[in-house]
C-alpha cells in the first residue's frame, strides 16, 4: 500500500479511466478511433460544463442543487421568448439576466439570511421549476424556433473536425482555471471554503465572494443550457426533475474535489468527467441494457471511493467537519 | 258516405300532421340525452400535462363534455408515479363518475384501478396501458405497430432492397407499456428476417440529449447502419440531430401523437418518416365511450371495451396539409 500512499483520488480516478479506456481499446473496435474519442469527449462535454460549476461551489463550500432546473427553465424561457418575436439576442439577454438574478438570490439567501446552502438551492430549484412551467411557458419541451437557428452552430458545429461543444467545454475550463489561480476573487473564494472564519478575520469579504460564486454558477449554467438547446435544437425542462444534478455532483466529487470546500480544481472536473465518459461510450458500444449501466456505473463509482478511503484515510479535520 | 267520412278524416289528419311539421317534432332522445350528463364529472389523470399528447387529449375531452355540462378535473401528477397513484386514491373516495388514465408502466396503477371499478367509478384508459383491463382502453395497438414497423424496417433496409441490414432502437422507459408491447411486435418481425442485424437497442428515458448521445454512438461504431427507430418523435429531435452531424443517411423512423412539430420535422428533414397515433381522434374516441356508459349504464367493470387507434404512416410524400393538429397558441 505504502507504494500508493501518495496517489490522490484524481489520481486514482485517472489511473481507472485509463485503463478502461486500455481495455475497451483491446477488446471493442473502433473505440480507439479519433473520431469515436471525439464523439466520447462530446457526449459528456455539457456534464463537464455543469461540472466546472458545481466545483467551483464546492471549492467554495457550497453546493448548488439548483443549477440543472436554472439552466433548464432559464434557457427555455429565452427560447420562448426568440419564438414569440422577441430578437435573439433580447431573449438571451433577458435568459441570462434571468439566471444571473436567480443565482443572485440563492448567493444572498446563503450568505446574508445564512440558510445552508443544501436547502436553499433545493428549495429554490423547485420554486424556479414551478414559477417557469406555470408563469413562464406550458408545455414542457421548447423547440427551437427559426430566428434562434444561429444557436444551432454553439451545438451542432465544429470547427477543424472537432465538435463545438468540446470548444465550449475547453474555454469554460480555461476561463475558470484562469480565474481560481490569478485573480483576487477566486483566490478568497479558495479561503472561504477552505476556512470561512479565518478567511474573514484575514480581511476577505466573506458574504459577497459567496454571492459571486452561486452567480458564477449560475452564468455557467446557462452557457450549458444554451450548448444542450444547440444540440438537439430543443430544450427538456423536465431534466430540472431528472437525477442529472446527482450526476454533475458525482463528476465533482468523483474527480476528487472534497465536499468539505477548499480542495481540488478544474482538472478533478475533466479527469471525473473522462471517466464517465469512457464508461457511457464503451457501454454503449457493447450495447449494454440501460438499467446494467446503472449497476455497472455505480458499482465502478463506489469502487472508486472505497480506494480512495483505503489509500487516503480521513484526517482529522475531514472527521470534525463531515463531508458536507 | 263512408269514401266521404274517410276523405274528411284524411285530410284532418294531413291538416294535423302538416300543422305539426311546421312546429318541428320534438325528438323522442333529446331530452334523455342531455339529462344523462348532468352533474357528471371527469377526472384526467395523465403521466404530466405540459406536453403535446397529454394537452392535446385534455383539450379535446374538454371541448367535447364541458358544452354537455360535465366538470373536466385535471390532476397533474408531474412524471411521478407515487403522486399519479395518490391522486387516483383521492378520486376514489371523492368519486367522480369517470376517471380517465394515462398509465405511467404496467404495473403501478393496477389494483388502483380495480377499486375504482368496485367503487362504482368508470376507468378509461389511454394509449398506455395498465396491466389490469377497465371498461375502456382507447389507444394505439402498440403490438401491431410494432410489427408494422418492423415490416417498414425490413422494406427500407433489407439487403434485397439494397440496404446494409443494420438498425438500431432507441426505446423511452423498458417498462412503459408502449416500449414493452412494440418490442413483442418487432421482435416477431425480426425473428422472421434474419438478414436485419438489431446493432443497438437502448433505452433514453424520453430524453433528447441522452437519445443523440446513443445515436452518436451506434453512427460512429456503424457506418453503414440504414435505420433507427426511436418511440417518440418529441425525444428523436435527438437522434435526428446525431444523424445531421455524422452526415450520414439514416433513415429516422419515429412516432408521436402528430402534433404540428412532427410535420414541421417531416418537411425539414428531421424525420424520415413518422407513425402518427392521431390525438385528437382519440381524445373524440373517449368522449364517445364515456357519453355511451353515461347513456347505457352499465356495472363500471361489466364491459372491457377496446378501441384501437388508426396508424398513419406519414412522409414527406404523403403528407397534406391538414395531416397534423396544434394546439391553441402553437
Amino acid at each position: 500500500m505504502r507504494v500508493f500512499g501518495r496517489l490522490s483520488q484524481e489520481q486514482i480516478v485517472f489511473g481507472l479511466a485509463v485503463l478502461l479506456t486500455i481495455g475497451f481499446a483491446l477488446t471493442l473496435p473502433g473505440f480507439l478511433t479519433a473520431n469515436n474519442l471525439l464523439n466520447l469527449v462530446r457526449s459528456v462535454s455539457i456534464l463537464g460544463i455543469l461540472g466546472v460549476a458545481m466545483g467551483l461551489v464546492v471549492i467554495g463550500r457550497g453546493i448548488d442543487l439548483s443549477l440543472v432546473a436554472l439552466m433548464a427553465i432559464s434557457v427555455a424561457w429565452a427560447l420562448q421568448l426568440a419564438a414569440g418575436g422577441y430578437p435573439l439576442w433580447l431573449a438571451l439577454a433577458l435568459g441570462l439576466g434571468f439566471s444571473l438574478a436567480v443565482g443572485m438570490i440563492n448567493g444572498w439567501l446563503i450568505a446574508y439570511v445564512e440558510i445552508p446552502a443544501i436547502f436553499a438551492t433545493l428549495a429554490m430549484g423547485a420554486a424556479i421549476y414551478g414559477f417557469g412551467r406555470y408563469f413562464m411557458f406550458s408545455l414542457d419541451v421548447l423547440y427551437m424556433s427559426d430566428n434562434a437557428r444561429p444557436l444551432e452552430a454553439l451545438g451542432q458545429g465544429s470547427l477543424f473536425g472537432v465538435p463545438a461543444p468540446i470548444y465550449l467545454f475547453a474555454a469554460v475550463c480555461l476561463v475558470t482555471y484562469l480565474f481560481l489561480r490569478y485573480t483576487a476573487q477566486g483566490r478568497y473564494l479558495r479561503a472561504v471554503g477552505d476556512n470561512l472564519q479565518t478567511a474573514r478575520i484575514t480581511g476577505a469579504p466573506v458574504r459577497p465572494i459567496i454571492v459571486l460564486q452561486y452567480m458564477i454558477s449560475s452564468l455557467i449554467g446557462f452557457v450549458a443550457g444554451l450548448v444542450t438547446a444547440a444540440s438537439v435544437a430543443s430544450m427538456n425542462t423536465r431534466v430540472a426533475n431528472s437525477t442529472m444534478v446527482y450526476d454533475v455532483i458525482l463528476v465533482v466529487v468523483l474527480g476528487g474535489i472534497g465536499l468539505s470546500g477548499g480542495r481540488g480544481g478544474v482538472r478533478n472536473v475533466v479527469v471525473g468527467t473522462l471517466l464517465i465518459g469512457v464508461l457511457l461510450n464503451g457501454m454503449t458500444i457493447m450495447d449494454i441494457q440501460y438499467t446494467v449501466q446503472n449497476v455497472i456505473k455505480g458499482v465502478i463509482l463506489l469502487a472508486a471511493i472505497v480506494i480512495d478511503t483505503l489509500l487516503n484515510p480521513r484526517d482529522e479535520q475531514t472527521a470534525q467537519q463531515g463531508d458536507i | 258516405m263512408r269514401p266521404i267520412r274517410h276523405a274528411i278524416l284524411g285530410a284532418a289528419l294531413a291538416a294535423f300532421a302538416g300543422a305539426a311539421a311546421a312546429q318541428g317534432i320534438d325528438d323522442p332522445t333529446r331530452g334523455a340525452y342531455y339529462d344523462a350528463f348532468k352533474g357528471k364529472t371527469v377526472a384526467y389523470v395523465p403521466v404530466a400535462m405540459g406536453f403535446d399528447l397529454t394537452e392535446g387529449w385534455a383539450m379535446g375531452l374538454r371541448e367535447a363534455l364541458e358544452p354537455l355540462g360535465v366538470t373536466f378535473e385535471v390532476r397533474d401528477p408531474n412524471w411521478n408515479t407515487n403522486a399519479g397513484a395518490q391522486a387516483i386514491t383521492s378520486l376514489i373516495s371523492e368519486k367522480p363518475d369517470v376517471i380517465v388514465v394515462h398509465n405511467p408502466d404496467v404495473q403501478s396503477y393496477a389494483r388502483l384501478l380495480k377499486k375504482a371499478e368496485e367503487a362504482g367509478i368508470y376507468v378509461v384508459q389511454v394509449n398506455m396501458r395498465s396491466s389490469y383491463s377497465t371498461d375502456v382502453f382507447v389507444g394505439a395497438d402498440y403490438v401491431g405497430m410494432g410489427r408494422q414497423i418492423g415490416e417498414r424496417l425490413v422494406e427500407v433496409c433489407s439487403p434485397k432492397n439494397g440496404g446494409s441490414g443494420k438498425i438500431a432502437i432507441t426505446q423511452g422507459v423498458l417498462t412503459a407499456a408502449a416500449s414493452v408491447y412494440q418490442m413483442k411486435g418487432i421482435n416477431d418481425v425480426l425473428a422472421e428476417h434474419p438478414e436485419i442485424q438489431l446493432v443497438s437497442n437502448q433505452a433514453a428515458d424520453w430524453d433528447a440529449t441522452k437519445a443523440k448521445n446513443i445515436a452518436a454512438t451506434v453512427i460512429q461504431q456503424n457506418p453503414d447502419l440504414c435505420a433507427i427507430t426511436g418511440f417518440w418523435d418529441v425525444m428523436d429531435v435527438g437522434t435526428a440531430a446525431a444523424i445531421k452531424e455524422s452526415g450520414k443517411n439514416v433513415y429516422l423512423l419515429t412516432q408521436g401523437g402528430g402534433n404540428q412539430s412532427a410535420c414541421d420535422g417531416l418537411e425539414n428533414g428531421t424525420y424520415s418518416e413518422v407513425v402518427v397515433y392521431n390525438v385528437p381522434g382519440q381524445a373524440r374516441d373517449m368522449a364517445n365511450a364515456i357519453k355511451q356508459l353515461f347513456q347505457l349504464k352499465p356495472e363500471p367493470g361489466s364491459m372491457k371495451t377496446t378501441l384501437f387507434t388508426q396508424l398513419e404512416f406519414l412522409t414527406k410524400d404523403n403528407m397534406k396539409p391538414g395531416s397534423c393538429w396544434s394546439l391553441p397558441g402553437q
